[in-house]
């Protein structure tokens, strides 16, 4: 018998409203649907009736983790429809901004991916240590988010020298914390249980649906934006991409664990290099054509397009975000596994989790889940698994 | 240089198979192929399938001859962007569904059909994707000649 688990339209466990209609059979998820469009701003519409210099503070407002990411891409679009090219400072400071926060970023979903599967400490100790980045951003960037540190043309904001030792200071923590944490969580046995083996996206699956970021190199579809298109400082350092070819939750989190030691490795070389000089260039007018930038955010390739027509405004501009394409196909990576492993499977992507509360399910007019009891249910099964490993 | 040269080898073999395709190359690792409405679901499939291309997301732009469609693919072995540009004229606003063989086309064209109306034949589940579902059908809110009550507002501010 086929019963219908809504989650949404608020999204559980984080502030993320979409709408998933768990189709199960027994415990087993058979199908899903997904509805979005319950926080539809309008960016695209409103964009064009903004100067070119405007455009970054509204669409930095799209994503509240990853904020810089999307001012990023317009900015690099817009450089691409110009061709105008950023001094070297302003495009090391960009690169520096931008793997700080994919560090950040992937911290907080640690977090709450540690809180969901019942394991507090992992949330409580990740975002310990993701605090002093904030405050580190703050000191830098004069904002715990939303730096606004990209211009058309450069930077807006510089880092000042006598910070570095600050910035210096904090990767060495960092990377001590990193490396405890990769240690303690890919060790634990009912970690690994409860994550292995979950949530299977196929790398054709992840082909055809043309998923980025994490969830397209966790299933062995080698992708990134750093590595394929090289912009700003990204082809002046040495990094690699982390690939793993399960395309289980596991392999997501441990793309995600990995990549932070990457982005410090950045940050430790542009420092080192950094060179000196303006950090923006002056850029008069738009010539009228069409440009293309992208960027590899925390989630995945962040899209921007914009069509100038000469004037002082965009006249198109798309904006495409990383869940876009990676929500999509949770419908075929959710297939197949229980209610419990759901709620994980759909937060494995990063579009995480945080409030359940709006999960019933009713029957016949009878309460059957609420929120609270799926995550009980993954809470339980987490239980289960730690039981019959202390036997 | 390797990369260069490779995108350059796929950009002949592209137009060799395809000849109808007007080529505007705008940068290093941006090109412009504007190609017929009619050829664009065999060129797409072509794309995907065999040259193994990845389609990053579509943009549809209402110009004065009709609606635009761009479809932008990317070739991230050689790191460089393809963008199909075609051209919907606005008495005939129909074009072939590619979500017929790639699911990553299923949203992005849902989202199309609602903000600009145009009609992709052969999807199979073309309802709103975006917009509320008390939104009249057709109304569209990427037209050029769409009104809202916010734009006359403005308008009567400064009048």
């Amino acid at each position: 018998m086929r019963r219908v688990v809504p989650i949404g339209p608020y999204h559980p466990l984080q502030e993320e409203p979409e709408f998933f209609k768990l189709i199960v059979e027994g415990e087993k998820v058979v199908d899903l649907e997904i509805n979005i469009g319950y926080n539809h701003r309008g960016h695209e519409f409103v964009s064009p009736t903004l100067t070119w210099d405007q455009v970054p503070f509204l669409v930095e407002r799209i994503c509240g983790i990853c904020s810089d990411s999307h001012p990023y891409a317009y900015v690099l679009a817009v450089e691409d429809c110009a061709h105008i090219t950023a001094p070297p400072r302003a495009q090391y400071i960009r690169t520096i901004i931008g793997e700080l926060e994919r560090i950040h970023s992937h911290y907080l979903w640690l977090g709450l991916a540690g809180h969901f599967i019942g394991y507090n400490t992992v949330w409580m100790w990740v975002w310990r240590y993701r605090e002093p980045l904030l405050e580190l951003f703050e000191l830098i960037m004069g904002n715990r988010n939303h730096y606004a540190v990209n211009k058309i043309g450069g930077a807006r904001r510089d880092i000042l020298p006598e910070d570095y030792p600050r910035i210096e200071k904090y990767l060495d923590l960092l990377e001590e914390k990193n490396a405890m944490f990769t240690k303690a969580i890919l060790d634990d046995p009912v970690i690994r249980a409860r994550l292995e083996g979950v949530g299977i996206l196929s790398k054709e699956d992840a082909v055809a649906y043309a998923v980025t970021g994490p969830t397209a190199r966790g299933s062995d579809f080698a992708i990134d934006v750093r590595k394929d298109d090289p912009f700003d400082a990204y082809d002046k350092v040495d990094w690699n991409m982390i690939v793993f070819p399960e395309g289980d939750v596991l392999a997501k989190a441990k793309v995600r664990l990995l990549e932070c030691d990457e982005s410090v490795k950045i940050v430790r070389q542009c420092l080192k290099n950094m060179p000196d000089g303006p950090i923006e260039t002056r850029v008069d007018e738009i010539p009228p054509g069409e440009g293309i930038g992208h960027y590899e955010a925390p989630r995945g390739e962040v899209f921007h397009y914009v069509r100038s027509d000469g004037s002082n405004k965009p006249v198109r501009h798309k904006v495409r975000a990383p869940s876009f394409m990676n929500i999509a196909s949770n419908v075929v990576a959710v297939k197949g596994y229980s209610i419990a492993d759901a709620a994980l499977v759909l937060a494995a992507v990063d579009p995480c989790y945080c409030c359940t509360e709006r999960t019933t399910v009713y029957e016949n007019g009878k309460k059957k889940y609420s929120g609270q009891d799926l995550l009980t249910l993954s809470l339980k099964k987490t239980e289960e698994i730690r039981r019959r490993y202390k036997k | 240089m390797m990369k260069k040269e490779y995108s350059k080898k796929v950009l002949e073999e592209i137009t060799s198979k395809f000849p109808q395709v007007t080529v505007k190359i705008h940068g290093p690792r941006r090109t412009y192929l504007r190609a017929p409405r009619e050829i664009v679901y065999d060129f797409a499939e072509y794309l995907f399938k065999e040259k193994e291309f990845r389609l990053s997301i579509a943009t549809g732009i209402d110009t004065r001859d009709g609606v635009e469609i761009i479809y932008h693919f990317t070739h991230d072995a050689a790191g460089t962007y393809y963008n199909i540009k075609t051209l919907i004229p606005k008495d005939d606003l129909k074009i072939k569904s590619l979500a017929t063989f790639l699911p990553a086309a299923n949203w992005i064209e849902r989202e199309i059909h609602e903000l600009l109306g145009v009609d992709f034949t052969g999807h199979p589940n073309l309802i709103p994707l975006l917009t509320a579902e008390t939104w009249p059908a057709d109304l569209h809110p990427l037209r050029r000649d769409y009104q809202d009550e916010h734009k006359e507002l403005k308008f009567k501010k400064k009048t």
